[in-house]
């Protein structure tokens, strides 16, 4: 599956995708693999109430399930307009 | 209905006279115009927007969507760009165009709520001092809930 990272959780991470091999049920189990991975991960992804989640290019919550996903991006809330 | 994403910037006056002029039997044309101004703290050199080009158009077309289903519109244009932009720099329009100003009025300020904060652009705002992502106000969430 590609993960995406966009502002600053991309600078966080350091990259702004990779393909990963998961088989974590929802959203939220993602995030746990990620952040067990490597410190960067844990600093991106402590705080998941200042985070956003798309699946499939969708915005979700993080327990959305991700059977049959292709990609999942994680940003900040958004600030258009 | 016309969405446009792009880098490049956009001419509002002849962007708003074509979608003007381009309707029969539209009483009211709303246009809201969105321009780069200073950082809160002052000093702005630049500004860059990123974006996620997968998703962009398509949140934006589905919020263009959302605003004909609530109200009585007969055409709807979002343009938004992205990358670097100065203050001044025009980053966004949208234009309503319906039979009735309400229904126009309204239209313009649902899409300018929506597209603050669930349209996926991040502003990222250059001084002196350096570089800081622009965070979201509490009050745009809260702008949502009223419709």
């Amino acid at each position: 599956m590609n993960v995406l990272y966009f502002a600053w959780v991309r600078e966080r991470i350091g990259i702004p995708k990779e393909t990963v091999e998961t088989s974590a049920e929802t959203v939220a189990d993602l995030v746990e693999e990620l952040k067990a991975r490597e410190e960067r991960y844990e600093a991106a992804f402590a705080d998941l109430s200042a985070l956003r989640v798309a699946v499939d290019q969708e915005l979700m919550d993080f327990d959305a399930k991700l059977e049959g996903v292709r990609e999942v991006a994680f940003f900040p809330p958004m600030t258009g307009g | 209905m016309r969405v446009v994403v792009q880098e490049k910037a956009f001419d509002f006056g002849r962007e708003a006279q074509e979608f003007a002029s381009g309707h029969s039997n539209m009483g009211a044309i709303v246009t809201f115009t969105g321009v780069v101004r200073d950082a809160d703290k002052g000093g702005m050199d630049r500004m860059v927007i990123e974006h996620y080009p997968g998703m962009t158009q398509k949140a934006l077309e589905t919020i263009a969507e959302e605003a004909t289903r609530r109200w009585d519109l007969g055409d709807v244009l979002v343009i938004h760009r992205h990358g670097e932009l100065r203050q001044g720099d025009m980053i966004m329009m949208v234009a309503t165009a319906a039979r009735h100003r309400v229904h126009a009025f309204e239209a313009a300020e649902f899409l300018m709520d929506y597209l603050k904060s669930r349209a996926p652009f991040w502003k990222k705002e250059y001084t002196a001092d350096g570089a800081e992502w622009v965070a979201a106000k509490d009050e745009d969430e809260d702008a949502l809930s009223r419709w």
